[in-house]
């Protein structure tokens, strides 16, 4: 197995995918000339051509429809966003025109399309540039949202999402792609909807994706020195969400945290939680706890954007206080 | 969809009630607002009621047992659902669907206050404040039944894990103390309990998947206490307490200690009482006889006449004794101590007389055996002889009754309409209210006058 960084990870999917389908084109903002703003695509263009791999304007709305449009006749479009916070611009395409075309046209047009970028806080990138926007899509009835939090995840799961026949929102993490892991040789494909037990544990479950899947590991290590076992739970996908996982995870440990980067109003963790107690309540053994971002605007202040976000003493603090240990 | 049927709290203090008979059978049909099971609450017998319909698949308790409030009961569905081990796949608590009226409570009667007399206190002839009239005032609604404040004042604080276990293990939630934020039970303090019941009752998680089958076990612990009885095989009637009798314990030690004693008092003529032991004293061949020789005579006699005061309380029941051993509480240097007269009612007042100098000498002089102080079932304890004109005496538990004796004193009394000066002594009771009630202590008390205002009784 090869030790790749997450965004060599998805390259490796891109390049796969599109070598195995002649259907499937890269579109997005400086994903040609200059191989990607955080170089995903990086050989991409040379490799298959303009036709294949297409520059576009900044021009969110435009090229998501176009994306639509070309997945509506047949191909299978892979749109990249510069990052998730600039595709607000283009949220109509996917939520009135790629969730709805299938049913809307009694299932005889599918909209086979990946949107993918960066989503989530970096370092110091204020309000606008920090956002974690998978509640959003989520909530929508026609999509998938997808979140892989390693190297393997990202490109099993891209390879997955591109051969879906329906369209898939992949979020990447901005402070992921220089993560390294290990990554199956060959053909490697992690299915949608199953969520993965990252570490193995019988006390307290803690159910993460993406960016918080490395902060419950943290939050795990510091646990064990408590002689607290903790189950680290990563979602990878969020819809649909793996609801046999959690309750089997639930099961065993009867005590669980949700944690997530983004805000904690009808965040993911809400579902989660309401998933829990409805599915099962009688192996709770106390409230289902979460951990979000602040339900603030992101800080740009240094110290106030670290208090903003998730971090492992904030989730340790948390499985103590299931575990009534606090 | 099977519902599950739960214990009720029929009434604002109910932590647990006994199913005394089941009225719907396996297999029955039952409709809204039938009848399920006659429920023995702290007060009365109630109605347990169908809140859903369809058909009763499964007694998960059977008559007899005792539930926690909230615990399950039994289980109705659909004809031919299977049950799994009394849990089903699906199950919805008939208590989360609002019964009819609930969302209307200000149309509904209040609740009844937890009267603060139902059970303190010495309620005398008057009889306790709370009828116990067994199958009567059985709500007519369900809505009654389960008013909002009985079943805030009934519910247990627990996990649903921790509920769970409970109820697949037996353990009564309510002898279990939470540790989690406002007393919740939460799972460990229930491996506590498991444990502890486990090794003691050698009860396997499949034999008590009937939770209260074995109420007594599921009891709050029994704290260890050494017995000896009175002689080998000593014949006694133990009586399992009723929901009654052990909501008047719990509020009794509430509010007053361990042991909820109150005092009966009255005032004895002994002006026969004393001719007679001039007359003994004049046949001059026996052991001088005292007063509390005759007192205790006649406290035996009084005893076999009212047996609910010879008894002692187990925790969780009370045991009736068949026969009388009467302590006599003697003052011995830095201390006292209770030898004890065996069968005191089958013995002649020479004999008692005998027996009581024997024992009071060898306790002045330590020479007692364990056997001769203790399994007494009632004592008696005088300072007359101090000139003390009345007193309250301490209970000697397991003992739930004591009398302690004043002197005997002239006073003017009004005797056949004069004023007269006559011999008169004071008695006062110490009644454990867990086991005797004010009109059982009177009752007992009243014979124990008329004995010994007219001894010749005492040889009849």
């Amino acid at each position: 197995m090869a030790v790749v960084t997450y965004r060599d990870a998805l390259n490796q999917a891109l390049r796969e995918e599109m070598q195995r389908d002649p259907d499937v084109f890269l579109m997005g903002e400086e994903v040609g000339v200059y191989q990607g703003a955080y170089k995903v695509s990086r050989g991409l263009l040379e490799e298959f051509g303009p036709m294949r791999v297409v520059d576009t304007p900044i021009t969110e709305l435009g090229f998501a429809g176009v994306g639509v449009g070309a997945a509506m006749v047949g191909l299978r479009p892979v749109i990249e966003f510069m990052t998730w916070n600039f595709a607000l611009l283009a949220i109509d395409q996917l939520v009135n025109s790629a969730a709805k075309m299938r049913y809307m046209s009694a299932g005889q047009i599918g909209v086979p399309a990946v949107f993918r970028g960066p989503g989530g806080a970096a370092l110091q990138l204020a309000a606008q540039h920090s956002q974690a926007f998978e509640s959003f899509y989520a909530h929508i009835p026609g999509l998938k949202v997808v979140t892989p939090a390693t190297p393997a995840d990202a490109k099993g799961l891209l390879k997955s999402a591109i051969r879906d026949d329906d369209p898939v929102v992949f979020m990447e993490g901005e402070m992921l792609y220089n993560l390294k892991g290990e990554v199956p040789d060959g053909e490697h494909v992690v299915p949608l909807g199953r969520a993965d037990v990252k570490r193995a544990g019988r006390d307290v479950t803690i159910v993460c994706h993406s960016k918080t899947v490395a902060v419950a590991l943290k939050a795990a290590e510091t646990l064990a020195k408590e002689e607290v076992d903790a189950e680290v739970l990563d979602l990878r996908t969020i819809r649909p969400l793996d609801t046999a996982a959690l309750l089997e995870s639930v099961a065993k440990t009867h005590r669980c945290v949700v944690a997530e980067e983004g805000w904690p109003f009808a965040g993911v963790g809400a579902q989660v939680v309401d998933t829990i107690q409805r599915e099962a309540f009688d192996e709770l053994d106390a409230p289902v706890l979460r951990v979000t971002g602040a339900d603030v605007p992101m800080p740009y202040n240094k110290q106030l954007e670290r208090a903003a976000k998730v971090d492992a003493p904030k989730v340790v603090a948390a499985a103590r206080s299931v575990l009534y240990r606090d | 969809m099977t519902t599950k049927v739960v214990m009720e709290a029929l009434s604002p203090t109910m932590e647990e009630g006994r199913l005394v008979e089941w009225k719907k059978g396996e297999g029955e049909p039952v409709a809204v607002g039938d009848v399920l099971a006659e429920v023995e609450t702290d007060k009365a017998v109630m109605e347990l009621v169908a809140r859903t319909g369809g058909t009763l698949l499964k007694q998960v308790v059977p008559a007899g047992a005792t539930v926690p409030v909230s615990e399950l009961v039994a289980l109705i569905g659909e004809p031919g659902e299977s049950v799994d081990n009394g849990k089903p796949a699906r199950a919805q608590e008939q208590g989360t669907q609002p019964a009819p009226g609930r969302n209307q409570p200000t149309s509904m009667p209040p609740a009844p206050e937890p009267s603060p007399r139902a059970a303190s206190g010495s309620a005398g002839a008057s009889g306790p404040a709370v009828k116990p009239t067994a199958g009567q005032a059985a709500p007519s609604t369900p809505a009654a039944a389960a008013t909002p404040a009985g079943a805030a004042a009934g519910r247990i604080k627990a996990s649903p894990l921790a509920r769970r276990i409970a109820a697949e293990r037996g353990i009564d939630l309510t002898a279990v103390s939470g540790s989690g934020p406002e007393g919740r039970v939460v799972l460990r303090d229930l491996e506590g309990a498991a444990a502890a019941e486990t090794p003691a009752g050698g009860r396997s998680p499949a034999a008590s998947a009937a939770p209260a089958a074995a109420p007594a076990a599921a009891a709050a612990p029994v704290a260890p206490r050494i017995v000896v009885p009175p002689s080998d095989g000593a014949p006694y009637t133990d009586v399992p307490l009723t929901q009654l009798r052990k909501t008047i314990a719990r509020r009794l030690v509430q509010s007053i200690g361990p042991i909820p004693t109150f005092y009966l008092t009255t005032e004895v003529d002994m002006e026969r009482a004393w001719d007679a032991r001039e007359a003994l004293k004049t046949l001059g061949d026996g052991p001088k006889v005292s007063f509390n020789d005759i007192i205790l005579k006649a406290v035996a006699s009084a005893l076999r006449q009212h047996p609910a005061c010879n008894a002692w309380w187990q925790d969780d029941r009370i045991r009736y004794w068949h026969e009388i051993h009467v302590s006599m509480a003697v003052a011995i240097e830095d201390g006292l101590i209770t030898p004890v007269i065996r069968h005191t009612d089958r013995k002649s007042l020479r004999e008692i007389a005998a027996e009581a100098q024997d024992l009071a000498a060898r306790a002045r002089s330590r020479r007692l055996t364990p056997e001769e102080y203790t399994g007494g079932t009632f004592s008696v304890s005088n300072l007359g002889m101090l000139d003390i004109d009345e007193f309250t005496a301490v209970i000697n538990p397991p003992e739930t009754g004591i009398l302690a004796v004043g002197r005997i004193v002239d006073k003017p009394v009004a005797h056949d309409g004069q004023v007269a000066l006559r011999r008169r002594m004071r008695l006062t009771m110490s009644c454990d209210h867990r086991v005797i009630d004010g009109a059982t202590g009177a009752q007992f008390l009243k014979t124990l006058k008329a004995m010994l205002e007219n001894p010749l009784v005492l040889v009849w």
